[in-house]
């Protein structure tokens, strides 16, 4: 009985959470400019994507590999960062340590409307023109953090001599960091560059501050303008739901994965 | 080179790209339009009764939304956290999975479903959207917190005669409280410096203290936008001073 309940609680909340995401789905697989409004099925909204031919503008597909393109760069370059400060904040002691640790989690506790705002104002005051590069370093600014924080307890659970007995057999640095530390790590720098990707890809407040003015346009300040100017890209319907697939089908297949060697080490 | 020294990049970036910005957004918020010191941007925000009263509708709703979210979010991450109610592993990530979908595309979905139902949109909407919107930040450090924790205390409490409702709220409350604390940093502040978001789901009728924030800084009033900004930075301090464990609470969130 109690478990009844349970399971219907989580169901419902479930279903709530879902309802505006099967919402965009259904419809689609309708070509009817406004969402809510059923003109009949088709699936001329995923052609339209695929062929490049949107009925307003051409510039969704440039908003997407602008998203993914910047998603990734700051990914990959908060991942390297991240592990390298990682080591050095894993080594460090006392106070420093503490201060470091502090400052670390700054960008994790402050709206993105106030790291917008103030990286706006850096920008402008370094006189810095706005464009890829000035989104790419605040999106790393704020994705750094979250590797640092995967990384650390990777640290903390590696036996520190190891390194030491790597360089004392003769490695050097650089061959003691790629073949002893990476190895590692690795589980926390995939799940550090993950968070960090996600961060990015869903980011809206600091992309739209730090872009500047040459029309640079991301998934999240396309959406944003496209609503101001009233009614969306229908066409984001059809984008949006194969996003939403993409990712149910990669958590399957990391979940059942993951299962798997689970069960293996049991 | 000692290893420690690796952090210094990472020091030296983070000095330019988060402490300088936030130093400078100070510096804005004390200048006029000449770059001279002044008090007037911020004693502007105490007398402009717009912004006061946008300020005060951000924090009930910001408050209000913080509430209902652990309200709601507390018993699912308990259910989804116990083995005998739930066992499956997908339940937890159909919670967490519409993170990864894009929150403005999701609030513009949400509005247009009360749209469908007849709902105007106004204070009631904007705080289901919210809720819709922040509910998993809520559910899954609280879950991550829960999920950990050594059951032998509940077991422990349970052997030392304890009823099952004593357990919850001696034990197992307490224990995960630095989830909580997560959860409320995640909701919190966000819920008040939204913006975007409050507009889409009132359709303009209510402005939260982000959207004043980015309308003074896109008309190029950068002094008095940085106030504000800064009014929100003591804020920040303020919330962040109550959650004294701190690190327990970013842990939480991994």
């Amino acid at each position: 009985m109690k478990k009844f309940f349970a399971q219907a609680y989580i169901w419902f909340l479930l279903a709530l959470l879902y309802a505006p995401l099967i919402l965009i789905a259904i419809f689609s697989f309708t070509e009817s400019r406004v969402l809510g409004s059923w003109t009949g099925f088709s699936t001329q909204l995923y052609a339209n994507l695929f062929s490049g031919e949107m009925q307003e503008s051409g510039s969704l597909l440039a908003a997407v590999e602008n998203t993914l393109l910047i998603a990734f760069v700051s990914a990959t370059v908060s991942m390297i960062l991240g592990t390298i400060a990682a080591v050095g904040i894993h080594n460090l002691q006392g106070r420093k340590k503490q201060a470091v640790s502090f400052l670390n989690n700054i960008p994790m506790i402050n709206p993105d409307v106030i790291t917008g705002v103030s990286l706006f104002l850096l920008f402008v005051f370094l006189h810095f023109s706005q464009g890829y590069l000035t989104v790419i370093l605040a999106h790393i600014s704020f994705g750094t953090p979250y590797v640092v924080l995967s990384v650390m307890p990777k640290l903390r659970q590696m036996n520190p001599n190891v390194y030491e007995a790597a360089l004392d057999l003769g490695a050097t640095p650089a061959q003691a960091l790629w073949k002893v530390l990476v190895p590692q790590l690795r589980p926390g720098m995939v799940s550090g560059f993950i968070l960090a990707f996600t961060m990015s890809l869903d980011d809206f407040a600091v992309t739209f501050f730090t872009r500047g003015t040459i029309g640079l346009e991301t998934l999240s300040t396309y959406i944003y303008a496209d609503a101001r100017k009233g009614g969306l890209t229908p066409e984001l319907r059809a984008l949006m739901t194969l996003i939403f697939l993409i990712i149910l089908i990669l958590l399957v297949i990391i979940n059942v994965r993951q299962a798997k060697t689970q069960k293996a080490n049991e | 080179m000692k290893r420690s020294h690796w952090s210094i990049p990472y020091v030296v970036f983070m000095a330019i790209f988060v402490v300088l910005p936030l130093l400078l957004v100070m510096v804005y918020a004390f200048q006029d339009g000449t770059g001279h010191f002044t008090l007037a941007n911020i004693s502007r925000f105490f007398t402009d009764s717009d912004a006061l009263g946008t300020f005060a509708v951000s924090l009930e709703v910001a408050i209000e939304n913080t509430l209902i979210c652990i309200l709601i979010g507390y018993p699912a991450a308990w259910i989804l956290a116990n083995k005998d109610l739930n066992r499956s592993a997908v339940t937890i990530i159909l919670f967490i999975m519409p993170m990864w979908i894009n929150a403005l595309m999701r609030t513009l979905a949400t509005a247009e479903i009360f749209n469908m139902l007849g709902i105007p949109l106004g204070k009631g909407t904007l705080l289901f959207g919210m809720v819709y919107d922040y509910l998993p930040f809520m559910i899954y450090p609280i879950y991550n917190v829960l999920a950990k924790l050594d059951r032998s205390y509940l077991e422990a409490a349970q052997d030392l005669g304890a009823t099952p409702w004593k357990v919850f709220w001696k034990v197992t409350v307490p224990l995960s409280m630095p989830g909580v604390t997560s959860g409320v940093l995640m909701v919190f502040m966000p819920t008040v410096s939204t913006f975007a978001i409050s507009e889409f789901l009132t359709n303009n009728k209510i402005k939260l203290f982000g959207t004043i924030i980015q309308e003074n800084i896109n008309s190029s009033m950068w002094n008095y936008g940085a106030a504000l900004a800064f009014i929100m930075l003591i804020i920040i301090g303020i919330t962040t001073m109550f959650s004294d464990d701190n690190e327990n609470a970013e842990e939480a969130l991994i």
